[in-house]
Parts: C-alpha cells; structure tokens; sequence
C-alpha cells in the first residue's frame, strides 16, 4: 500500500508532571479517508493530536505524516501538512480581520502578494465565508468562526486535516452546515469528537482511543454497535440515536472524495 | 471596513476628522498633549484657545459631546487628586468659599484639571474618531516597533473575548446570589480576578499553540497580512 498519511507507531508520551497520558498508540490514516478519533475524556486524543504537527514530542515510538518524520529539523514543513483546527474558534483567529487571520499561515510559509490573495479567498470560498474577509472574527457568529477557523488552515493546503471536536457549541444548521463543507473538502481528515452520530455521518472509519492506547480501530457502524465495547470505554450514543436505524446520508456533494477512498470499509449501513 | 458596531469608544462616522489617515490624527493628538503639558500653568487664556480648538474638531466630527463627556469618567483618580492637592499642599494660605488652602495647591489642582481634562477630550475623541484596526495601521506607518503593535493587536482583538468572559463569570457568580455590597465581599472578586488572569493566561497558551501550528516560528510574516495594508 501507500505511504500512509500519518504513520503513528508506538507513541507513548508522558506530561513534564509525570502523568503520563500515551501509552504505544498505532495508529495509520490513509489519503482520502475521513477518520474519527472517538475517546472518553481523559483518553489522551487531544495529547495524540498535539504530536499530530509536532507541539509535543514522543518520548517514545514515531511519528511520520507522508513518510516525512515529526521532528525539529522539518517542523515547518510537517506544520504545513498537517492542519490542526482546535476547538475554540477564539484561539485560532487572533487577528484584525479574517482575511489577516487566514494568511497568517500561508504567509508563515513565504507566500506574498497575489498569491496569498488567491490563497486565502480560495479557502474562504472552500467554507462558505468568501463575504465576510473584511470584517473582524469577533464579529462573527460561532458557527461562522468555526468556519474561518477550517479556512485559515485550508489555506496552508494541509495534506491532512485534524479537527478537535468540530460540532462542539454549534447549533444544528451550523453542525450540518460544516458536515456538508468537510464532505465537500478533497482532504484526509482525522476527527476527534465526542458526537457520535457526526462520526457515524461523516468518518467511514473510527479509532477508538482508551487509557492512552488504541483500544478498537473499524468501521465507523461497527465501533458503535459493539456494545460491549462501547460501554467498556465510557462511549454513549445519544438517548434515541440507533445507528442499526439510522438513515445513511443520500449520497451527494463528496463524490470525488469518495472515489479517492481507498478502504471503503463502511458501506454496510442496513 | 469593519462592521460598524466596532469598540465602545468608537462613534461610527463619517466626518473629515473621521476619515483623516490615522497616522496623523496620533501626531496631531500628540503634539496637541505636549503642547498643553508645556503650557505655564497660569497661561488662562491660553488653555481657553486650547479647548476652543478641541471644540471645532469635536464639532466636526459630529460625535456628541454627551458621548464624550460620559466618557471622561476615566479622569476621576486624577479629579480627586486634583481636589486633594490644595488641602495637603504647604506654603503661603488663600482663602476659597471660607476654607483655608494652600495657594500652591490650589494653583496646581487647577492646571493639573484643565490639562488632564484637555488631555483625556482630545484622547477620546481620536478614539471615538478611528476603529482600533485603523489606529494600529497607523501606529505602524510611524514606525511603532512591530512587537508593541502587536502586542496592542492583539488586546484589541481579546478585549472582548476577556471582557465576555468576566461579565458571564459575574452572572453565573449574582445568578448563586452573591453581589458585592460590602467590603467583606471583596475576597470573593479577588479570587473571580486571580480566575479571570488564570483563563486568559491560559488562552494566551492556547492561542499561541494555534499559530505555531500554522507555522510560526517567533516573527510575524511581513506586512503583507496585516489588515488594510494589503488587499482592496
């Protein structure tokens, strides 16, 4: 097979305190596929994420993203093909106005002038917020700063998107609203949510990360009807939600994206 | 362009003083404040020039001079030292509404009201005249050092944020009853304060763990991606 997207193999990582959160995490992700990181609190996803682009450095184990290793030596290039969008839209857009937070990071790449222009409109027209360059983030509503956030680093062209709770705080049109732009996006994404009916919607595949390792990795459906498993690790689905009942998406707007799946492990929806 | 409703201070408009280039409108309050500081204190007429002056450009910026009245509050530490200052000075005695002060004090509470005052007019009204991301291109054309407008940038674009932060910590604290009436009360805003330091600091950690992610690597990128200075 390829090289994969992000090679993951046996991450273990321990905070300064001595609280250690990683314990030989495996973990690949394939180009095309959408993948979510599902975990109860406390799981270490968030500590996985941050060795995702380097922030953090394992203490033990690997990790490569398209066969270039995480390490000082190559940071800029690694933090170019991995963008991480957290999960405060507030964090993310520090600047004046949204088209100076969205070059924030081409231009960290050495883009200037008309190219950073196309750049950065391209990316807002990727989300849905081309209108809206000019006016300050604050000004936003948090649905539309949630989509910002995905633009500003779509627009450093990653290779892989990493979303941290990407639903979290949005109202439903907005949750639906992203869910249509990131089936619309021609990117590898790994998402780490607590939602499980927008993983089942979205990620065709789910990883399930536990006490710090990777305790179940299948299809999306399958993770979340296991029930022993699911209850093993703190894992709800929401009161009313079956997803043995759960109408599967009529097919639309991801095409291309689908086609570029090369596991499609989870078209087994009744 | 911003979307009208930009900071409190901010008076939306369209006046000539509010469309001067911000550069300016920072020199001209700044020679205006050097000028007024170094005026000899007893040069009555002079100060009366002065804010005959502040009244025209207020004038033609149509921001009503209620709105920036309401907004000198801010003088108030200094009102009070200003009243004080002729009670505690020493030297030679006058004698106003049949108190005895202190004709130096008196002197200096007068010129310290009239200067501060001028000062904290004409500040307000370069502030209610320009939005903030218009203010820090401007400090940047005179050669602001990068890191000061930056650091500047980045209040004005936290202020709010901080700012919503504290008033939902004081109506989640009066929603469990409390309200601050009393002195006793004081060590339960103390703490909300030590709180309200501890999550913003937190979010500067926060904020910077975003951009290194995009990148950055210690220096801003070049003026390019600054607001208003690129772009149409």
């Amino acid at each position: 097979m390829s090289t994969p997207v992000l090679d993951v193999r046996g991450l273990a990582y321990a905070y300064p305190d001595g609280h250690q959160a990683l314990f030989g995490v495996d973990l690949h992700v394939h180009r095309g596929e959408r993948v979510a990181l599902l975990g109860p609190n406390g799981a270490g996803k968030t500590t996985l994420v941050l060795h995702l682009n380097g922030i953090l450095a394992a203490g033990a184990g690997t990790v490569a993203v398209s066969g270039l290793s995480v390490e000082k030596a190559h940071l800029a290039e690694i933090r170019r093909r991995v963008g991480v969008v957290f999960q405060d839209p507030d964090d993310q857009l520090f600047l004046g106005t949204v088209r100076a937070d969205v070059a924030f990071g081409p231009a960290n790449l050495g883009l200037r002038g008309a190219d950073l222009d196309r750049r950065v409109l391209h990316a807002l027209e990727q989300v849905g917020m081309e209108e809206y360059v000019d006016r300050p983030p604050h000004h936003l509503s948090f649905g539309q700063r949630r989509r910002v956030a995905v633009a500003t680093v779509l627009a450093m062209e990653p290779e892989i998107l990493v979303l941290d709770e990407p639903s979290s705080n949005l109202d439903p049109a907005s949750r639906r609203e992203l869910a249509d732009i990131l089936r619309s996006l021609d990117v590898t994404v790994l998402m780490v949510t607590h939602d499980l009916p927008y993983a089942l919607e979205l990620c065709p595949r789910s990883v399930v990360l536990s006490g710090g390792t990777v305790v179940a990795d299948g299809s999306t459906y399958d993770v979340l009807t296991d029930d022993a498993l699911m209850r093993a690790h703190r894992l709800e689905l929401p009161f009313g939600f079956d997803p043995r009942t759960a109408v599967p998406r009529p097919c639309g707007g991801g095409a291309a994206v689908d086609s570029l799946q090369p596991t499609p492990t989870s078209e087994e929806y009744p | 362009m911003g979307a009208g409703h930009g900071h409190k201070l901010h008076f939306h408009g369209h006046s000539p003083v509010h469309r001067a280039p911000a550069h300016l409108k920072v020199l001209a309050l700044l020679a205006f404040a050097v000028v007024v500081v170094a005026t000899p204190r007893d040069a009555y007429a002079l100060f009366a020039a002065y804010a005959v002056l502040l009244g025209v450009v207020i004038g033609v910026s149509r921001v009503p001079p209620t709105y920036l009245l309401k907004r000198t509050v801010v003088e108030l530490p200094f009102v009070v030292f200003a009243v004080l200052l002729p009670f505690v000075a020493t030297g030679p005695q006058t004698e106003v509404l049949g108190i005895g002060v202190s004709q130096h004090g008196l002197e200096a509470g007068i010129a310290l009201l009239v200067k501060g005052t001028l000062g904290v007019l004409a500040s307000l009204t370069l502030a209610a005249t320009t939005e903030p991301q218009d203010l820090l291109v401007g400090l940047e054309r005179l050669r602001v050092p990068q890191q000061l407008v930056q650091i500047m940038a980045f209040m004005v674009r936290y202020l709010d944020v901080v700012g919503g932060e504290m008033q939902r910590m004081r109506v989640a604290r009066e929603s469990r009853g409390f309200s601050a009436r009393d002195p006793r009360h004081w060590p339960v805003l103390a703490r909300s304060a030590g709180a309200l330091f501890i999550r913003s600091y937190e979010r500067g950690e926060r904020v910077h763990l975003a951009m290194l992610s995009r990148g950055y690597t210690g220096r801003m990128p070049a003026e390019d991606s600054r607001p208003g200075v690129s772009g149409p």
